[in-house]
């Protein structure tokens, strides 16, 4: 028997036995399990993220350790777990989706819907019932030789969500996702969105413990590929417990004169790792996309955007907002890349900080790889203190201290929600920051 | 209605450089006072310390209002007790609605007792009160959606500072040089303003160097500060000879104070540079 090589030592049950054992209880096609098996063998090879590679170096992963993390099976019953949803006030869903540890436990879809041919539910599911469609798309977006953390959910995403809207078909109501997790649970959940050609739909993602402290293990990647003309507005609102470890890969495709809006906000988790890729692969694609992190204690979230450029006439328009409280920490790292030949591009990026305290830091790197002529780039980042001058002014009108600053961040993130067509969820992140704001005093 | 706002020996220093050394002023609900002096001399600071800015450290003294000692409440506190201060040159909050921003400090200031996260004044109750102040001071309707002080002209920052004063009114008011920047026109429109809201229906404090500022609001009381301390007192004839002929006469009759004041300006200069 040969001694296991050491990146695999303390691997706990995402070892080769576990992944075994996890293969064993899945019903999948064998042309997944072949896709998992060479996954994980890539997995075995590699080591954790190397803290002197760009996208990891303000990472610190000393505190992880992935054995201390439970898995589920897809064939083990998963309970309704108590966590709290906040995305869903006021407003009214064409379907539903709710996981648990990353097994989906109830699907919904209106009939109308149904009979277009829109699929919204379990991936597992659907990649058994629409083999041809799945395995099209899934994972084309996601590259499990990324990191280590790709190849671990590329071999054991435990289920996930897929929604595919036929060509011309139009979903007015949003489709709502809800993600929850156990204490020391882990989500190696996987979401698949697919728009056919002049398809509309919108999708409110979230994800939540059962307690606010909660620990666990998300590792996850979401894939939206949208066709020509289709139109994508998708929210996440990440609300984990304040110990998980959040580790994301997530993809978009945007087709001819097709656009995407892609709001992501983040108050959960105890570390994030967030890589995010928009590629705009003909002309005419748009994409906007907004990040909100509110931050607190000794969080740490990082951000590594993307905005590709592969065809002519395109248009990018990132905004990233954070605000930090306490000793947490966000690290956000932009780059626009315009590939030969994609003129015309009009490309933006910009990450303002606001920081709440002194020991609070932000980093804002961006960047830009530009390889055409005809393009218009710019990027833009603001650091800065709050104000104590603000917060005496608004005293001064009767505020409170604590007042005060909500005020403050809330007129921080404001520019935010402008760009936030969905008012309830613009209302739903307005809570979601007030809660965030600590007691001051 | 009787209220008093007094201010006794009050001293108070930025930064552990002492800068008013012992002011002693009586103002009643009703009545207007001019409170002129040579830069430097401490007419911001004396309404600094009054709104209770956390800058401005009250050493020796104490203020009170209606009998009550106010020196250590926090500045929220004394704006729901009834005190306001128009800023010289008040900050913009990005993001926040003017309608917003005055709709929850009216409401604040109407319910000193309101707890966090209690419910506002009814929108359309405020918005209806809003649109009738604004039209009185001759503002512009769009201002209400425009960010506080964002990107604001210096006459309309002022003008936004009486709006407020409008919407809390306050028992008392210092209006901290509200005619400094303004054009003749937009000094008289102020005073006006003032007068408007102000005159008879609260207690004013108008700082300023010019008698401009005090048409329509003739002081029953003007009080000259020089070197952190108020050297003289009179009626607004004072505030006239002070606007015709500048400080001279005070700097030779209180040599004193006046190099106090130099020493003051000296300093701040210093820390300028």
């Amino acid at each position: 028997m040969s001694a296991v090589a050491d990146q695999n030592v303390g691997l706990g049950k995402f070892d080769r036995h576990g992944f075994d054992d996890f293969l064993a209880k899945r019903i999948d096609p064998t042309w997944l399990s072949d896709a998992r098996k060479a996954a994980y063998a890539e997995f075995e090879t590699m080591g954790w993220p190397n803290p002197r590679s760009e996208n990891w170096m303000r990472s610190d992963l000393r505190g992880f350790r992935i054995e201390k993390y439970s898995i589920a099976h897809e064939t083990e019953t998963q309970t309704k777990l108590d966590a709290p949803v906040h995305l869903l006030e006021g407003v009214e869903i064409a379907g539903s989706v709710r996981s648990a540890n990353g097994i989906v436990i109830s699907e919904e879809l209106d009939e109308s819907l149904k009979a277009k041919g829109v699929l919204f539910g379990s991936l597992s599911r659907l990649s058994r019932e629409k083999p041809e469609l799945v395995k099209k798309y899934l994972h084309t977006l996601i590259d499990s030789s990324a990191d280590r953390f790709a190849a671990l959910q590329v071999a054991m995403w435990s289920d996930g969500y897929l929604l595919y809207v036929p060509r011309n078909v139009i979903i007015e109501k949003p489709l709502h996702i809800h993600a929850s997790m156990t204490e020391g649970g882990s989500d190696l959940s996987h979401t698949l969105v697919i728009l056919e050609e002049g398809a509309e739909a919108t999708v409110l993602t979230e994800c939540s413990s059962v307690t606010e402290q909660g620990s666990g293990m998300f590792c996850g990647g979401v894939e939206l590929i949208l066709g020509a003309r289709s139109n994508l507005r998708d929210v996440s609102l990440q609300d984990w417990g304040q110990k998980v470890w959040h580790f994301a890969h997530k993809r978009a495709s945007v087709g001819q004169d097709a656009t995407l809006q892609w709001t992501l906000a983040a108050m959960g988790s105890r570390f994030a790792q967030v890589d995010q890729q928009v590629e705009m692969v003909a002309p005419g694609a748009r994409s906007f996309v907004n990040g909100v992190m509110f931050t607190r204690d000794r969080q740490h979230l990082t951000y590594n955007t993307i905005q590709r450029h592969c065809a002519p006439h395109c248009t990018s328009d990132f905004l990233y907002k954070s605000v930090l409280q306490d000793r947490s920490r966000t690290v956000w790292r932009g780059m626009i890349k315009v590939d030969e030949g994609a003129d015309k591009t009009d490309g933006y990026q910009r990450n303002d900080n606001l920081m709440l305290s002194d020991a609070a830091r932000a980093d804002s790197i961006p960047g830009l790889e530009i390889k055409a002529d005809d393009v218009r780039c710019t990027h833009g980042s603001t650091s800065g203190r709050v104000d104590e001058e603000l917060i005496f002014y608004a005293r001064s009108r009767g505020f409170t201290r604590q007042e005060a600053i909500l005020m403050i961040v809330t007129g921080f993130f404001q520019q935010i929600f402008d760009r936030i067509t969905i008012e309830s969820v613009r209302e739903a992140l307005g809570k979601a920051i007030a809660r965030q704001v600590r007691q001051y005093e | 209605m009787s209220h008093t706002l007094k201010i006794e020996n009050l001293h108070v220093s930025v930064e552990g450089k002492a800068i008013l050394r012992g002011v002693n002023l009586t103002l009643n609900y009703g009545e207007t006072h001019a409170l002129m002096g040579p830069n430097g001399s401490g007419k911001s600071t004396l309404g600094l310390a009054i709104a209770g800015h956390p800058n401005y450290e009250i050493t020796e003294g104490s203020i009170t209002l209606d009998g009550v000692d106010i020196t250590e409440w926090e500045a929220d506190q004394r704006a729901r007790a009834g005190i306001f201060m128009a800023f010289q040159r008040p900050v913009a909050i990005p993001g926040v609605k003017t309608a917003d921003f005055l709709r929850h400090a009216a409401t604040n200031v109407r319910r000193p007792d309101r707890k966090e996260g209690e419910d506002l004044i009814p929108m359309r109750e405020f918005r209806k009160e809003l649109k009738s102040k604004m039209e009185q001071l001759k503002i512009d309707p769009e201002f209400a959606r425009r960010y506080v002080n964002d990107g604001f002209s210096g006459g309309e920052m002022k003008r936004s500072e009486i709006l407020t004063m409008a919407m809390l009114s306050p028992k008392f008011s210092i209006l901290d040089e509200t005619d400094s920047g303004l054009d003749a026109d937009a000094v008289r429109l102020a005073s006006a303003s003032i007068a408007e809201i102000g005159k008879d229906k609260m207690g004013l404090l108008i700082i300023t160097h010019h008698d401009k500022l005090l048409e329509h609001n003739p002081p029953q009381y003007t009080h000259v500060m020089l070197g952190g301390r108020i050297v003289e007192t009179g009626g607004a004839e004072l505030a006239r000879e002070l606007h015709d002929h500048g400080y001279e006469r005070i700097r030779a009759t209180y040599p004193d104070a006046d190099a106090a004041n130099q020493q003051m300006i000296a300093k701040e200069e210093t820390i300028a540079v």
